[in-house]
């Protein structure tokens, strides 16, 4: 019997390992899987990209923020043109970047649309990887029409070979939704908190609303409304929409069950469950009054509990407004406004060398679909039968769906969960790296022990090799090293190890070190 | 008869088109309002426009020079916490 792989993004068809050199590469064609992509650690299954229609379906591939695999070879931009806002959040200081996408306290760089269709072509010559540019604050886009609509005009004329998309708190949606549609808009981010107003009360303090300034309950339901009623107006004009949602502790989380049922029976194809980020300096309502954000356990839990036959999105790394590149990284330093201006750019040759990368990259996922006949390099027999508790593992990686990072250098763990089930994807958590972070950061906690802290629950640490120091550490807080499975596929590793486990009976009881895994 | 925004303001440019007046201007190191043209939205709109939508407490002044929208009264943060 196989272990179906679940949660990963098969119907996409898979980017190529273009940036990851020869090893990821030979890695990535020696896997297969009995079900969909090799690196399986996108928000969705086979079954819930399957029930899409075609033409959908195509829209969404090599989208990197649709898929964890997807954002390891396509690289996705934003730009900053639109800050203005027709609301107030009380996770949001407006002195910073729109905190519906972004991480709070981060200031993006404002460009008019000039500005920022040049920017765009720029990181288009410099990175064809670059295949979906959005506008996502500062501010609302669609409380800054004219701003949006001119860069987006732009665009599809110039580089009609970008896909645009764009963020809203919905407030401005219905009005927009035809001047939206006759862009090359990819999809529509809609971040819905609430759909009952006394929630909504709680995190809206007001709303700027047919030239008035409005408060309370009432902003709350005016907002849910449009909300609402921009989401089925999308959905009728066959406009993806993805619908974002902020987790805040007592104020909205058990109500966000009911959100995620609401949004995917009104045809929203996607929900993305985010953490609230909430610190005393980004001096917000939340941060100042000690509203805390949600744990890992908890973000999970929730996730777990919205996913029903629903697409969750697990990966979402709230990247800055301005980020430019692959997962994770942020070219954004290489096109600072002098440096674009000094670029002179042929897009006509541009789109062509484009679209030899985007072929390049078609031959590659072809390949790796005729992998996947191949037979499976890991079958467990009878894990099924034998109930086993779930475990938790963080993975190092750099990308490729392969281990292929070391322990030290990690910013960022990806974490799987390991069942009886098969192997899904949970998300990422960021660290400091283990060899960057210097004895102490700041309060006497060292790099090793946000790296212990942040990776609680997991009962195994995967990476490419980790050092003799942080080993005893490690096992000590029950997370046990491991850099036995270099250089292979992630979710081979990971049921490897669950095997490994399993055989040794790790795997009846709960150890007492890592309550928290199940 | 004018408002007056002053440098607390963020540059958000919200304000701006909202102005029927076009009283509103972009400057640096901040938007700015050309006395001579505002009219306060009287007889335009209830409300002084640009103050009903600016996100920032204290960057837009009345003629008085009295904040439209003192500390506190947007964000609903306690205004102990924001002197802190
Ligand atoms: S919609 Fe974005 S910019 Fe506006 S208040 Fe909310 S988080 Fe801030
Ligand atoms: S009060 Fe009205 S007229 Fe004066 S600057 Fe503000 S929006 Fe313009
Ligand atoms: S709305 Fe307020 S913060 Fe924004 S530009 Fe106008 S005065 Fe400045």
């Amino acid at each position: 019997m196989q272990l179906p792989v679940i949660n990963n993004a098969a119907s996409f068809p898979h980017p190529n390992p273009l940036p990851e050199g020869e090893g990821a590469n030979e890695a990535l064609r020696a896997t297969s899987k009995s079900s969909g992509c090799s690196a399986g650690s996108c928000g969705s299954t086979d079954d819930q990209m399957s029930h899409l229609p075609d033409h959908i379906r195509d829209k969404v591939k090599n989208h990197p923020c649709y898929s964890e695999e997807a954002h390891h070879y396509f690289a996705r931009m934003h730009v900053a043109v639109a800050p203005a806002c027709n609301i107030q959040c009380n996770y949001c200081n407006r002195k910073y970047d729109c905190s519906n996408e972004s991480r709070p306290g981060v200031v993006s760089e404002v460009l008019n649309p000039k500005q920022a269709v040049k920017k765009v072509l720029a990181v288009a010559a410099t990175i064809p990887q670059m295949t979906v540019l959005g506008i996502a604050g500062p501010g609302d886009a669609l409380a800054n029409p004219a701003r949006t609509f001119a860069t987006f005009g732009a665009l599809a004329e110039q580089a009609p070979d970008i896909k645009l998309c764009v963020s809203t708190n919905g407030l401005a949606l219905p009005e927009n939704v035809e001047e939206l549609a006759k862009y090359n808009i990819d999809h529509v981010t809609i971040t819905i908190n609430c759909v009952d107003p006394d929630v909504g009360a709680q995190i809206y303090p007001w709303i700027f609303w047919n030239n008035k300034r409005i408060k309370g309950r009432e902003a709350a339901e005016i907002l849910i409304a449009q909300q609402q009623k921009g989401l089925e107006m999308l959905v009728a004009k066959g406009i993806l929409v993805k619908v974002n949602s902020v987790m805040i502790p007592g104020i909205n989380d058990k109500h966000l069950e009911e959100v995620s049922k609401i949004v995917k029976a009104k045809g929203a194809f996607l929900h993305n469950v985010m953490p609230l980020i909430s610190e005393e300096e980004h001096g917000t309502y939340y941060g100042l009054t000690g509203q805390r954000g949600p744990t890992h356990e908890e973000l999970q839990a929730l996730q777990d509990a919205c996913a029903g036959d629903m697409n969750m999105m697990r990966h979402c790394r709230q990247c800055r407004a301005d980020a430019v590149g692959l997962l994770g990284e942020d070219r954004g330093a290489e096109f600072t406004l002098d440096k674009i201006e000094a670029m002179d750019i042929d897009y006509a040759a541009v789109m062509k060398m484009r679209a030899e990368v985007h072929a390049a990259i078609n031959e590659e996922l072809e390949s790796k679909h005729k992998a996947k006949a191949a037979p499976k390099l890991v079958s467990i027999e009878g894990l099924k039968k034998a109930a086993t508790r779930p475990v938790l593992m963080a993975v190092a990686t750099k990308g490729g769906g392969v281990i292929n990072e070391h322990f030290g250098h990690a910013g960022e763990f990806l974490i799987y969960e390991a069942s009886g089930e098969g192997v899904r994807f949970i998300g990422h958590r960021k660290t400091i790296p283990y060899c960057e972070g210097g004895d102490t950061c700041g309060d006497g906690e060292s790099a090793l022990d946000v790296t212990i802290r942040e990776l609680a629950g997991c009962e195994v640490v995967l990476c490419s090799k980790v050092g003799y120091e942080p080993w005893g550490p490690l096992e000590a807080a029950g997370i046990q090293p491991n850099g036995e499975h270099a250089m292979e596929p992630i979710e081979d590793a990971v049921l490897k190890v669950y095997e490994e486990m399993r055989a040794a009976g790790k795997l009846e009881a709960k150890p007492e070190t890592a309550q928290k895994a199940a | 008869m004018a408002l007056e925004i002053i440098e607390s303001c963020v540059n958000c440019y919200a304000c701006e088109p909202l102005c029927q007046s076009k009283a509103i201007y972009e400057a640096k190191p901040h938007f700015l309002i050309d006395a001579s043209k505002c009219t306060e939205c009287a007889g335009d709109f209830a409300d002084p426009q640009c103050a009903s939508i600016c996100p920032i407490e204290g960057a837009i002044l009345d003629e008085s020079g009295v904040a439209i929208n003192p500390p506190g009264s947007l964000t609903g943060i306690p205004v102990q916490k924001l002197a802190a």
